[in-house]
């Protein structure tokens, strides 16, 4: 589409100088999007609002922390008690992290339910592969900085895993610790990276959204825009639904944060870090217990050449990697698992699966549960590496509606 | 079907959270209820105070506050004078004199009294002190209520959960041993806990008529140290309550806004 004849003249100055008037256009009422798009469409402008909601909360906490072993954990008691609205900025940004994964994970679902990495949104995907594996840094480290029993311990666990890499294992370890154990110097670096990532994670937004502003929305049906007919400008039509659907959001996320700010943290968290005393059970936080039963699951070696704790190292990376393949895994033609019939059914397996696989992770380490985090953690690799592309051969789907007018025009009259 | 995923998938999660993680027998935390729970709970003003006056006389002795400071107390109604004469009591180390000396003639810290301003004086100048005199480290209180599973319940079951006899339940466990030096608690982990029972009838006297049994002096104690753990909790449940209202408006309007944009538009 191109640009509109720009008619206040202070506008049409700084436009033909700096196109900012005509980028605005194109990206709202010049955007075109498919008619259909429902409410799991919401989760990436979601997702976006809870990344600025994090950075603004992140800012002024910086104003009143302090990283420092000795003065990490009452500093951030003083910003709860002593600070104007601290308890208030604290526990917008503690659930924050919360609700920047629970929208996250269900955007992503989205994604794997309607094919929308398939051609031609592969960069769009892998683009979002790399904000998770982004956001999970940044959550993992900002997690260390309230400097609680979790905060030490966690660390403790999760950067020890690095050891296991054969030769630069040892030294990977003793980079990030910035020393022999986790440590004032970690604490230090890991403050200083949670304010940068941020900002990296801005920019691979960025790009996400670019790429997606190229090739255009997937929609429930899995069919691309072909006519006019099949999209409506982007506003006022989709900030309207944006909007609205915001605002709900707001509803579940402040429930949290002003009637149960501590639903989703660790008891232990609130006892200050003592390098003497090892918690009962260390548990990372709930967004990554999937990936950590995957990772204690492997408890044998492979062949005898990759050892357990390498192997479930290896696996947990895996885990997630493995979705940057998807594109290439899942062949078949048709993207939404609307018109496929047997898809439709493993994806919720799947879902199953990797909620089953976060309860694991959350269980001791004992029998019955490493078995069943096993088999978990077999199915969860062969839906990926077996199902999907013997699916792609063998599924017959639906057949596809001619285009999303046509579908969308034919279902009732009104 | 679909709905029946979504069931089994909400029903799992919300096991998670209450999950035991270990296989040791405790009961069920006694029930209990406190004003301040809910959605429009709010901490009982007199209940607080009977509950600082437990602190104070009883476990005081042992346990420090240190995240609170003596102005806070202005929160249970203490006026500022009823403030300055409480921190009085206590004294403060400091550094040094007008001149520079860090010790008096006598060989001693200066010192002087506590301020408003000031935090809560811990009993003990430090842990080894105070695991000296105890057998075990007495953990500050200012968080208890926030740093366990449960937290005002599991206080409440912990401190009311000290038993003459040991239950079928908890003996018959494999690895059971009896220790004849320590004190047995139902809810404490590993049972065996270094702090004598605490709460009895009478232990402290009210002024406000409640009855002072054990079940009411527990109750008090532990409404006091949720309010040493939370004290924005009032101010937060009345702040959600009118953000609640004003986002429910406010997404009504969106919703009507919504319907009216894309009225002429089938999708
Ligand atoms: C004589 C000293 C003493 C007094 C008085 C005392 N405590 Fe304790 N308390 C201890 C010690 C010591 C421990 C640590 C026990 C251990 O670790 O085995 C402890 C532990 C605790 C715990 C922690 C339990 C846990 O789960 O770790 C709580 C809660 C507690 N006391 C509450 C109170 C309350 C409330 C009072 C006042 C009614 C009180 N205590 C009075 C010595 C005392
Ligand atoms: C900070 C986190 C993220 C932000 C802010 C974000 C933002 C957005 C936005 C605004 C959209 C358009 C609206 C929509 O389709 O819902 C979008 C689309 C998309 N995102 Fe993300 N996203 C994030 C993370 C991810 C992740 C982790 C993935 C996948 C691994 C991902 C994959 C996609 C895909 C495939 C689309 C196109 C969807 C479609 O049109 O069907 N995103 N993203």
């Amino acid at each position: 589409m191109s640009s509109p004849e720009w008619k206040n003249p202070v506008i049409k100055w700084v436009d033909t100088r700096l196109p900012v008037f005509s980028l605005m256009h194109h990206s709202t009422a010049g955007y075109p999007s498919p008619r259909n798009l429902s409410y799991w469409w919401n989760f990436g402008s979601l997702a976006l609002t809870v990344l600025i909601v994090m950075v603004l909360t992140g800012i002024f906490l910086v104003m009143n922390y302090t990283p420092h072993v000795d003065m990490a954990f009452d500093s951030v008691e003083r910003i709860m008690r002593d600070v104007n609205y601290g308890w208030l900025i604290r526990y917008v940004h503690m659930n924050g992290a919360s609700m920047f994964f629970i929208v996250v994970y269900v955007h992503i679902f989205r994604g794997i339910y309607y094919g929308s990495y398939k051609g031609p949104r592969e960069i769009l995907w892998i683009l979002g592969v790399v904000i998770m594996l982004l956001m999970m840094g940044t959550a993992f480290m900002g997690y260390v900085l309230p400097w609680g029993q979790m905060s030490l311990w966690g660390a403790t666990v999760i950067t020890n895993l690095f050891s296991a890499f054969p030769i630069v294992g040892d030294f990977i370890v003793t980079l990030l610790w910035g020393g022999f154990s986790v440590d004032n110097p970690t604490l230090n670096r890991f403050f200083s990276l949670h304010y940068l990532l941020p900002f990296v994670l801005f920019a691979v937004v960025g790009l996400h959204l670019w790429a997606l502003h190229s090739v255009k929305s997937n929609n429930p049906l899995g069919v691309e825009i072909k006519q006019p007919e099949d999209a409506i400008p982007f506003h006022p039509y989709y900030t309207i639904k944006d909007l609205f659907g915001m605002s709900l959001f707001f509803m579940f996320f402040l429930f949290f944060v002003f009637w149960a700010p501590n639903f989703f943290g660790e008891p232990d968290n609130y006892i200050p870090a003592n390098p003497m005393v090892t918690p009962a059970h260390i548990v990372p936080e709930w967004y990554f217990l999937p990936f950590y039963a995957i990772l204690r699951a492997i408890t044998f070696d492979f062949l005898w050449i990759i050892p357990a704790k390498l192997g479930g190292v290896l696996a947990m990376f895996a885990s997630i990697l493995v979705w940057i393949a998807l594109p290439w895994l899942d062949r078949s033609k048709v993207r939404s698992a609307r018109f496929r019939p047997v898809y439709k059914w493993f994806f919720w397996v799947l879902v199953a699966d990797f909620v089953f696989l976060g309860y694991l992770g959350k269980m001791p380490a004992e029998q019955p549960y490493v078995i069943m985090a096993q088999l978990a953690t077999l199915y969860y690799f062969a839906h990926f590496l077996v199902v999907l592309p013997l699916m792609a051969k063998l599924e017959k789907s639906v057949e596809l509606p001619e285009s999303i007018a046509a579908a969308v025009l034919k279902k009732g009259d009104a | 079907m679909r709905k029946l995923i979504i069931a089994a998938v909400a029903a799992l999660t919300m096991s998670m959270g209450t999950a035991q993680a270990s296989g040791e027998y405790h009961p069920d935390f006694k029930e209990a209820s406190w004003s301040f729970e809910g959605f429009f709970g709010r901490y009982d003003q007199a209940q607080l105070r009977r509950g600082y006056q437990i602190y104070s006389q009883v476990c005081s002795a042992c346990h420090g506050l240190r995240l609170l400071s003596y102005r806070n107390l202005s929160d249970l109604g203490f006026t500022e004078d009823e403030i300055k004469e409480i921190a009085a009591e206590k004294s403060v180390r400091v550094p040094h004199d007008e001149v520079g000396a860090e010790l008096n003639d006598d060989g001693e810290f200066f010192t002087r009294e506590a301020k408003p301003s000031d935090r809560f004086v811990s009993p003990f100048p430090n842990d080894a002190a105070a695991i000296d005199a105890n057998g075990a480290l007495p953990p500050d209180l200012s968080l208890i209520a926030k740093a366990r599973i449960g937290g005002p319940h599991y206080v409440y079951s912990f401190l009311m959960g000290y038993a003459e006899e040991i239950p079928e339940e908890v003996s018959s466990q494999k690895g059971f041993t009896v220790n004849e030096d320590k004190n047995f608690n139902l809810y404490y982990p590993g049972y065996y806990n270094s702090m004598p029972s605490q709460i009895y009838d009478e232990m402290v006297e009210y002024e406000d008529g409640t009855p002072m049994t054990a079940d009411q002096h527990a109750k008090d104690i532990v409404a006091f140290l949720n309010w040493a753990a939370e004290p924005e909790l009032d101010e937060r449940k009345s702040l959600g309550l009118k953000v609640m209202l004003f986002l429910l408006v406010l997404t009504a309007m969106l919703y009507a806004l919504k319907r009216k944009i894309w009225a002429d538009v089938k999708h």
